[in-house]
C-alpha cells in the first residue's frame, strides 16, 4: 500500500488536466503553426527574431526546408527583404498517397523594418539547421557612442 | 500510420513507491509539422525541425512506437529585441504498423527537415500477378 502524499496527489491532478487538454492544440501556438505555411500566409513567413549587440543586429528567421539557393536578401537603408521558396514533396506523389500533409510549401517574400540604419556592404547570412541567420552591422552613425564624464 | 496522442510514458508511477521523478509530464514541447506519403517501397515521413542539429535529434523505434525527439537551439547571438517565435524541444510519436521493416528505417536531416524512409517489408509490397492465357 502506498502512503498518502499530498504532493503526489497534486501532481497527479496536474497531469490529468494536462491530458484532458492535450488534443486541443494548446501545445503549439497558432502563430507557430502558421509559420509552416508559406503558401497560405505569405506575408508573415518566415517568422523572425531580432537580436542585437553593440555593433550588430541579428535576424534569425525560421525557414526549415527552404532551399538555400533560392534565398534572396536585399537591404535598403533600414529595410530588409527576404524572399525564397520552400519546395514541397515530389510532384509525382499523388494526393491520395498522403497520410498527412501539414507542411505547406511555396514562394514567399517578407520585408521587415529594422530599428537602425545598416551598413549594407557588410551584411552576412548563414543557413544553419533550417534557421537563417542574417548578421547586419549597424551603420557607423547608428552605433551607440560612449560619452565619458569629466570630473572637474 | 496512426498517431500516438499520449506523449508521456504513464506506467511506472502508478505502481506506488517513490516514482516521482518520471511522473512529471515532459517539459513544454512542440509538435513538428509532418508530411507522410506512401510510395511503392514504403512510407516517407518529412518533419520540419528548425534549429535542431544532428546531435540533438533522436529517432527511436520501440516495438510499434516511433518517437521523434529534437532539441532545438537558437543561433543568433546578442540580446533579443523582437520575438515572433520561440523554439522548444520537438516531440511527436507515431504508431507503426507491422508492414514496416523496422531494420531498414533510415533517417536524413537536411536544412532543418528530417526525412525518414520507412520501407515496407518484402511480403507487404504489392506484387503483380501475371495472368497466363491458356
Amino acid at each position: 500500500m502506498a502512503t498518502w502524499d499530498p504532493w503526489r496527489e497534486i501532481d497527479e491532478l496536474r497531469r490529468e488536466i494536462d491530458r484532458a487538454f492535450e488534443d486541443f492544440g494548446f501545445q503549439m501556438e497558432p502563430r507557430f503553426r502558421a509559420a509552416f505555411l508559406p503558401g497560405r500566409l505569405a506575408r508573415g513567413y518566415p517568422l523572425v527574431n531580432v537580436h542585437e549587440d553593440r555593433d550588430h543586429l541579428y535576424v534569425e528567421a525560421m525557414a526549415p526546408g527552404v532551399d538555400p539557393n533560392s534565398l534572396k536578401l536585399t537591404v535598403v537603408h533600414n529595410s530588409l527583404t527576404i524572399s525564397g521558396e520552400k519546395k514541397g514533396p515530389p510532384a509525382e506523389i499523388k494526393a491520395e498517397s498522403f497520410h498527412r500533409e501539414e507542411r505547406a510549401a511555396g514562394k514567399f517574400v517578407r520585408s521587415i523594418t529594422l530599428p537602425v540604419e545598416i551598413d549594407d556592404q557588410k551584411v552576412k547570412a548563414e543557413f544553419i539547421n533550417g534557421l537563417l541567420l542574417i548578421t547586419l552591422p549597424k551603420a557607423e552613425k547608428a552605433k551607440p557612442k560612449q560619452i565619458s564624464v569629466q570630473v572637474s | 500510420m496512426a498517431e500516438k496522442t499520449v506523449p508521456v510514458p504513464s506506467g511506472p508511477e502508478r505502481s506506488g513507491g517513490s516514482g516521482r521523478e518520471i511522473t512529471r509530464a515532459q517539459e513544454r514541447h512542440l509538435r513538428p509539422a509532418v508530411d507522410i506519403y506512401e510510395t511503392s517501397d514504403g512510407l516517407v515521413l518529412m518533419a520540419d525541425l528548425p534549429g535542431v542539429a544532428k546531435e540533438g535529434l533522436r529517432v527511436d523505434v520501440d516495438g510499434d512506437l516511433l518517437t521523434i525527439t529534437g532539441k532545438a537551439n537558437h543561433v543568433a547571438p546578442g540580446d533579443p529585441i523582437y520575438r515572433e517565435y520561440e523554439l522548444a524541444n520537438f516531440y511527436r510519436q507515431f504508431e507503426l504498423n507491422e508492414e514496416i521493416d523496422r531494420e531498414k528505417i533510415s533517417a536524413e536531416l537536411k536544412h532543418g527537415v528530417l526525412k525518414l524512409n520507412l520501407p515496407k517489408a518484402e511480403k507487404a509490397k504489392p506484387k503483380q500477378i501475371e495472368v497466363k492465357v491458356a
